[in-house]
């Protein structure tokens, strides 16, 4: 299986004033297509400098980032650009939504900065509007939504461009506990049709829905583990003594929600 | 494509979310914009008044007129003293100067016109048949004067519209007899003249013309009649003067040889060259001529004062230079306000940047190039400028009906202001010139680009984490 993401030996310094700090010193690992990763660490650890090197925001100082086949980490700032809008799905905490732009527009943006909003491109992104329980509300503004809707229109957003992963940071961190379930059982939901999903995280049982958690610390890769204690729809679902059968994605994310 | 659609729709949207903001900013494009097409068409305006004057004398005549010396020439005594241009002059000018085609003389008077009881002052003309050719008067009614009429020393008079209008405000005045009260005279009217706009005075050295109140009768008749010597009395007061010819006009084979001809026609009449003020040159050539000109007559006697050599062409350059001079003025103030808006311009846009580093880094993150966010700013204060270029424009259009507003507001609320105000300013009809309105266009994208560069480059050169980390 070709690895969505493959990270050989990146180093990454910053050079402030007089002294040069490590940010990350040597960092290796890989993503398979389909993999569901946690990347956690405490602050100072090199998660942020990871993840904006994930996110193709910044290169690396040294090292080997393959995007697919291509390795990215010392591309032009167009060339990144340009991988950004079609191989990389961010989702943010504060979910970072154009304010002027309606639903519609804002799942848009990505095809737009690569010239595919076309007919097609439209379509999809109608279509990905109403997977995520959005398809109503497609002409409203990001203040007229809740902060779990806006999540919701951020993660379509991210899938419009059928990225090689999902890149989300703190993707919960602004959300009460029940949106963040159901977020977070979105992205266990997509996992499973298939997407990659790289997690950036501090919270310990976000991170345990991941499949796998990767923990920095300074600026090192501490750990690299298969989750054991994942949880899962599943899992939730018996720890509830609810039915195991799956629920229809429509029930997984209400639409009336509390923020 | 649909990126600069996209663009445009939300440069729009983020223009009117603040409206004040983006009206104030505009308005100096505006004021910009507009002084533009003001300048342009006031600019024409004059240049086309000075244009019709100018072509009304002939652009390729040369008029050389007897100017009355000021008193203290003529000395306090009673006894008139002769001024002015001589026949025999007229004579050598056309015989001695080849490049000259035809020539003609003019001979005036002020008289008291008198018909059924009416009297009118107006000036008595005395010409030849091309003078109404060569002044560009055209006929209304009846008949002009002919060569016959000037040979027969006839007492025919051709009527200019103002005088016919309040001579005869009720008859037809066609085959009616004038009466000149001074010579105990009557004179047949044959012909009347269309109406013929006044002109104003040109550079300093035509006087207004009003070509309204003259009454025209053949140069002959009025040597038999009147002569040269002219006695005038007006109230208590009396004038007398002596003068055989008021006016030459000289028409040049062509207009390449205007100048030299005026040259030519100066140094031998002995009347400095007022264009050219105290021109060093003239008193050199004058030198030279002297070692030539071996009795030395010729350019020893002084510069006379009595007479003026007026030659439109060269008036016509200095009226290109007025325009010239006044484009160059309202130019700079054009530029300025254009300067000063497009700074505006910027300021705001560097504002703008500012405010949304947080939708530049989004933005970015999700692909867009620097060249992405580079066309985005742009767009938008070229939008701005362009709104400020259109209403600009519009308020240029107004130009015409602006003036001519305020000048009429001015007369009937300042008269005596108005009376003191400069003949331009009374009559100039400013003309909206075509090219005008997109080059004021072309100015206000241009002002967009220049100064939306600065603020778009600083948007594109933000880095996308620090840009998304921005609150």
């Amino acid at each position: 299986m070709v690895a969505a993401a493959k990270l050989v030996d990146i180093k990454k310094d910053y050079v402030l004033k007089s002294e040069t700090v490590r940010a990350l010193r040597g960092v290796t690992f890989e993503v398979p297509a389909g993999d569901y990763v946690a990347i956690m660490g405490p602050s100072g650890s090199g998660k942020s400098t990871l993840l904006n090197l994930l996110g193709c925001l910044d290169k690396p100082t040294s090292g080997e980032f393959y995007l697919g086949d291509d390795n990215v980490a010392q591309m032009s700032d167009d060339q990144l650009a340009f991988i950004r809008a079609s191989r990389i799905g961010f989702v943010f905490q504060s979910y970072n939504l154009i304010q002027q732009y309606t639903v519609l527009e804002n799942i848009e943006v990505p095809l737009l900065y690569q010239g595919r909003l076309t007919i097609k491109g439209r379509r999809r992104c109608r279509e990905l509007a109403e997977m995520v329980g959005l398809g109503e509300r497609l002409g409203h503004r990001p203040t007229q939504l809740s902060g779990g809707q806006q999540q919701r229109v951020a993660i379509a957003r991210s899938l419009v461009n059928d990225p090689y992963f999902m890149l989300t940071d703190e993707a919960t961190g602004n959300l009460d506990s029940v949106t963040s379930e159901e977020i977070l059982g979105m992205f266990e939901r997509l996992n499973d049709e298939g997407r990659t999903i790289i997690m950036v995280t501090h919270e310990d049982d976000v991170a345990a829905h991941a499949k796998r958690i990767v923990r920095l610390k300074d600026g090192l890769l501490q750990s690299d583990k298969i989750n054991e204690h994942r949880i899962t729809a599943r899992t939730r679902a018996q720890a509830q003594g609810v039915s195991l059968a799956a629920p229809e994605m429509s029930e997984a994310m209400p639409v009336a929600e509390a923020v | 494509m649909t990126f600069l659609l996209r663009t445009f729709q939300l440069g729009m949207k983020s223009l009117l979310l603040h409206p004040m903001r983006s009206l104030l900013t505009v308005l100096g494009i505006f004021i910009g914009v507009a002084s533009v097409i003001w300048l342009l068409a006031i600019g024409e305006g004059i240049s086309r008044e000075a244009q019709r004057q100018i072509e009304g004398l002939g652009a390729d005549n040369i008029i050389i007129r007897s100017i009355k010396p000021p008193a203290d020439v003529m000395g306090s005594s009673d006894a008139p003293i002769p001024y002015g241009l001589k026949r025999e002059e007229f004579d050598m000018l056309v015989q001695t100067i080849p490049t000259i085609k035809a020539a003609l003389t003019i001979r005036e008077a002020r008289r008291t016109f008198t018909f059924d009881g009416r009297n009118e002052e107006g000036r008595l003309v005395g010409c030849t048949p091309e003078y109404f050719e060569v002044t560009r008067l055209a006929l209304d009614r009846g008949r002009l004067l002919t060569e016959a009429d000037v040979d027969g020393r006839h007492n025919y008079c051709v009527l200019s519209s103002g005088i016919a209008e309040r001579l005869f405000p009720y008859q037809d005045p066609i085959g009616r007899r004038v009466f000149l009260s001074e010579n105990k005279d009557y004179y047949e009217v044959i012909g009347i003249l269309e109406y013929r706009t006044p002109t104003a005075a040109i550079g300093g050295s035509l006087d207004a013309q009003d070509f309204n109140t003259d009454i025209y009768i053949p140069i002959s008749t009025m040597r038999q009649r009147i002569g040269d010597f002219v006695y005038t009395r007006r109230g208590s007061s009396r004038t007398s003067e002596i003068v055989e010819l008021n006016q030459i006009t000289l028409r040049v084979r062509s207009i390449k040889e205007v100048r030299a001809t005026a040259d030519l026609v100066r140094r031998t009449l002995h009347i400095p060259d007022e264009s050219k003020g105290k021109d060093p040159k003239f008193t050199l050539a004058s030198a030279k001529g002297k070692s030539l000109a071996a009795d030395g007559s010729f350019n020893d006697s002084p510069a006379r004062l009595d007479a003026a050599v007026i030659v439109p062409e060269e008036l016509l350059e200095q009226a290109r230079m007025a325009k010239l001079m006044f484009m160059v003025l309202m130019g700079m103030v054009a530029a300025i306000s254009l300067v000063v808006g497009g700074i505006g311009i910027m300021n705001i846009m560097l504002a703008t940047v500012t405010e949304r580093t947080r939708e530049i880094g989004i933005r970015r993150a999700l692909g867009a190039t620097r060249t992405h966010i580079i066309m985005q700013f742009l767009v938008e204060t070229v939008l701005l400028s362009v709104v400020g270029g259109l209403t600009g424009i519009a308020g240029g259009l107004l130009c015409p009906a602006v003036i001519s507003g305020v000048r009429d507001a001015l007369f009937a609320y300042a008269p005596t202001l108005m009376a003191s105000a400069p003949e331009v300013a009374k009559q100039v009809e400013p003309v909206i010139v075509s090219y005008s309105l997109p080059l004021a266009f072309g100015i206000s994208v241009a002002v967009g680009v220049v100064f939306g560069l600065y603020p778009a480059y600083r948007a594109a050169q933000m880095d996308p984490i620090e840009a998304l980390r921005h609150e």
